[in-house]
This record gives C-alpha cells, structure tokens and sequence, in this order.
C-alpha cells in the first residue's frame, strides 16, 4: 500500500488558555511518512522562533531528501542508514537555530524540544530530544514509547521521587536537553516496528502535564475510529482541565500494510532477477 | 495562601496576603502596597492571583521590576521567588503543597547536563485571565447525569455519565461519544454515516450540548439524558 493511503495524520495546536503566544509548532505529511513536533522556550516569541525553524527546516529537508535521493523507498533494517540521515537533518537544525540565537540579541536562549517520528517499510525510526512524547496505543495497551530528557525524568530514574509525586514537581518543565541552545545536539534515536491498527500520539507536555495517560488512553480508546474528533477532544481536555501551556498534538493512525517490498520498485527488481 | 514579604536591606517591613485577585504595587496612595520610595513608579507593578497560581506584571515602571535578578515584564511567580523594586525586596512565599518538590540544595547527580527552563512567562495580559471564555469555574458542582435506554434489548436500563467519555452505540455501524466537560455533557458523532438524533433533530459534526431530557437516537435505539440530583 502506499505509505500516503497507509497513514492518517491529523495535527492539532493551541496556545490553551493562559498564554497568549503559541510557542509549539506542528507538522505532518502522509505522503513523506513524516511527522514533527517541537515545544519552543525562549523569552518574547522567540520560542515560537525556534519551534517554527525546527519543524520548517526539517520539512523541508525532508521533503527535498525523500524525493530526489530515495526515488526507491527505504527498507528496514537498517537502523544505522536511517540515524545517520535523521542525525545529520537534526545537527543542520540545531546549527541553525544556535546561530541565530547567538547572532540575534531578541532571540539569545532559544531552543526548542523536538520529537520526529519517520514512517517506512512497515517501521517507525523515532528522534527525540527534551521532554516531547512519543505514545502508542496498540488494541488495548497504551504505552510511552519515548523517555522524557528532563531533570524529572532523571530524578525518577534515579528514585529519588515517586511517578506520584512528579504529578505536582514544580520542576516540571526542566529539561536536560534541547535543539538550538548549545552548538552540539544529542538526540535520541529508536526504531520500532509498525501494525495495522497501531495509533501514534506525539504531544507537547501541555497535554502530559494536563492529562495523565489513563485520561489520553480512554479518549483515544473511544475515539479511535476518528482521529479528528480524538485530536479536538484531547485538545479540548486539557483546555478544560485549565490549559496551562500551549497544547499540541499529531496522530498518526495506520491504516494498513506499507512494506517497501511489495512497492513497485521490488516488484520491479524481483521480476528483473 | 501565598503571600509577599516586604522588606528593605534585610529588614521585614511587612507581610502581605494574596487575598485578593489584583494586589497593586507603586508610590502613589490608592495602590495595595505602597512604597513611598521616588524609584518606586505611581503603578509600578501588580500581582494577579487566580485559585494557587500568581502573576507578576510591571506597570511600565520606569525603574524596571527584576525577579531573582532578572528584568521581567509579566513572570509566574513560584515559591521563594524575590523580587526588586529600587532597594526594596518582596519574596513570594506560597507554601501549597508541592508534594515532591524536591530541596532547594537538590544536588543533580554528577554528570547531569545542564538544565534549560521552558518559558517560565505566561505572557498573556493578566486582565485577560478572568475574562477567558474557556475558563474553568471555581470548582462548580460536580455534574451527575445519566442516560436511560427507551427502547432496544435493553430497554429501561440505566447508564451513569460518571466518565470523561462515554461510548455509544455499535462500533463499525454508528458510534457518538458524550463527554463530560465542566460546563455540561455534549454529545459528537464519532462514526457510521448517520448521525446521531436529539429530539428528533439530527446532529451535524459539531458537539452538542444535551439538555435535561433530551431523547438521544443513536443506532435505531432511543435513549434519554437526565440529570442526576
């Protein structure tokens, strides 16, 4: 099947209700198997500067890369080929938006976190960096697919809190990495294999912090056959828990099978054999 | 309750509750905390409380308002914040519980990177906080409703709304969800290519807002919301 018959994504964003910038940025593509989300920090709008550069550059490196180098489509497999392409897109990135931080006194302290999810022969190659998430729901089981890069995260590692207390840190919003604010980057790279029916959620921490997974899970759970609706609704649960960040969410819902090997080009390079 | 304490080079000059969701500060009389002080501005600044959270905001003052010695326009305060104003200091104390909020001297565990804080700022005018449609309510009665089924297999049964979201109907053929919000329950169509019923009315893709004794058609079953007191 066609990767864009394959995937459904649907992308939703808003600033919530105490903040008048929205310093998130989305995006999503069905035809390039490519989605895109960062949580932009920074004083005046300069966060929504760096959110903005991160999801446009990358677009559009991809979308460039994806149509002239991979004519053929990629095939799983082979991790390091694929880390190697995210890895060199997310260091152009990170350059870029460090520079004009650093060349630019309104935008001096930007960053943004990042978390982008590449879909391709039945697979997902995730990048993540900061504390913007990853989830799965997968027939009855909803689980966090990424691991937050924040100091919360590493103080429950470490046990020096209970998942219960991190609920009400203050220190929520700290995070150990981030795209833009030093001259190196060191995102996380995973891959993960892909069924029909699998239901991907990307989200900026206004959701996490305003939900907690049971709440994300039940609606997705009940909305599953309208990705839309699901969108809107979680939107609006974290609005009318108080929505106090911006909100921002992507889902990507797999319609169907989108192994590389029954594409036109193996097809083509089977018959050829 | 939060508060704020006053003071110059060390010395408490006063304590001021949050009681109110407006404290104004600056030189002149009619403000809430006046600093008879000529770097003080007439309104220099203000602090707006809503529920456990306050804000900082500067009146354009022409000194300037620092919190833990940077310049801010509009900050959120947190616990222990100190801000400046000329030579004078107020330190917003607010010991709601923090549960797990750990100790000031936490140490990061060596090798820690750095640590960047994400937009601190609610950068929102805070006159617009209260007029925000959206807004959650100061806790309003929790909504009980329930919806009884008029006809079908089931017919007399009863279903309590005590869910965020409640599913109806047969999944393939024709779903809606009625969510729980804190201004009422709506219903939305969810799936199949009818829509859902109200009083004989059928629905469009928009939520809908159910009123007491509203009969809901979904599926061929008839079915009747309440609520519950």
């Amino acid at each position: 099947m066609k990767l864009s018959d394959a995937l459904q994504i649907v992308t939703r964003t808003d600033p919530g209700l105490l903040r008048s910038h929205n310093e998130d940025a989305v995006f999503g593509n069905g035809d390039l198997g490519i989605a895109i989300l960062a949580d932009g920090m920074g004083g005046y709008n300069a966060g929504e500067v760096a959110s903005g550069m991160a999801t446009t550059l990358l677009s559009t490196h991809f979308s460039q890369l994806l149509s002239r180098r991979f004519a053929q489509p990629l095939v799983a497999g082979n991790p390091r080929q694929v880390q190697k392409i995210l890895g060199e897109q997310i260091t152009a990135t990170n350059a870029a938006i460090y520079h004009s931080a650093q060349s630019q006194a309104q935008f001096a302290g930007m960053g943004t976190t990042l978390v982008l999810g590449w879909f391709y022969d039945n697979t997902l190659s995730v990048a993540h960096v900061g504390d913007s998430r990853l989830y799965r729901l997968r027939g009855e089981s909803f689980e966090q697919i990424t691991h937050d890069h924040s100091l919360l995260q590493e103080q429950l590692d470490n046990g020096l809190i209970s998942p219960e207390d991190a609920r009400h840190s203050v220190n929520k919003n700290l995070v150990t990495r981030a795209l833009g604010v030093e001259s190196a980057v060191d995102p996380e790279f995973n891959e993960y294999d892909v069924a029909v029916g699998d239901l991907f959620l990307l989200c900026s921490d206004g959701l996490n912090d305003m939900l907690d997974d049971a709440e994300i899970a039940s609606t997705l759970q009940s909305c599953a056959s309208n990705i839309h609706l699901a969108a809107d609704q979680l939107v609006q649960l974290a609005n009318d828990k108080g929505g106090h960040d911006n909100v921002s969410v992507i889902l990507i819902k797999v319609l169907g099978d989108f192994s590389a090997r029954g594409s036109w080009w193996h097809k083509l390079l089977a018959w050829l054999k | 309750m939060a508060k704020l304490i006053l003071s110059m080079d060390g010395l408490v000059l006063k304590e001021i509750q949050l009681d109110k969701e407006r404290i104004s500060i600056g030189r002149k009389q009619h403000n809430d905390i006046q600093i008879d002080n000529l770097a003080i501005s007439g309104e220099h600044a203000a602090v707006v409380t809503i529920l456990n959270d306050s804000f900082l905001e500067d009146m354009n003052s022409t000194n300037g308002t620092l919190v833990n010695g940077q310049q801010v326009k509009k900050h959120f305060l947190r616990n222990q914040d100190v801000i400046e104003l000329g030579k004078y200091k107020l330190k917003y104390v607010n010991e709601a519980p923090a549960a797990g909020s750990p100790p000031d001297d936490f140490d990061k565990p060596a090798g820690t990177p750095p640590s960047f804080a994400k937009a601190p700022e609610f950068k929102r005018n805070a006159s617009d906080l209260s007029s925000s449609p959206n807004k959650p309510d100061t806790p309003a009665p929790e909504l009980a409703a329930a919806i009884q089924l008029l006809s079908g297999g089931n017919a007399g049964k009863e279903l309590d709304l005590t869910k965020t979201l409640t599913t109806l109907g047969k999944p393939g053929v024709q779903v809606a969800v009625i969510t729980k919000r804190p201004n009422g329950f709506f219903i939305t169509h969810v799936e199949g290519n009818q829509f859902p019923m109200v009083n004989g009315q059928l629905l469009d893709a928009q939520a809908h807002q159910l009123k007491d004794h509203d009969v809901i058609e979904i599926a061929g079953i008839k079915m009747e919301f309440f609520f519950k007191t």
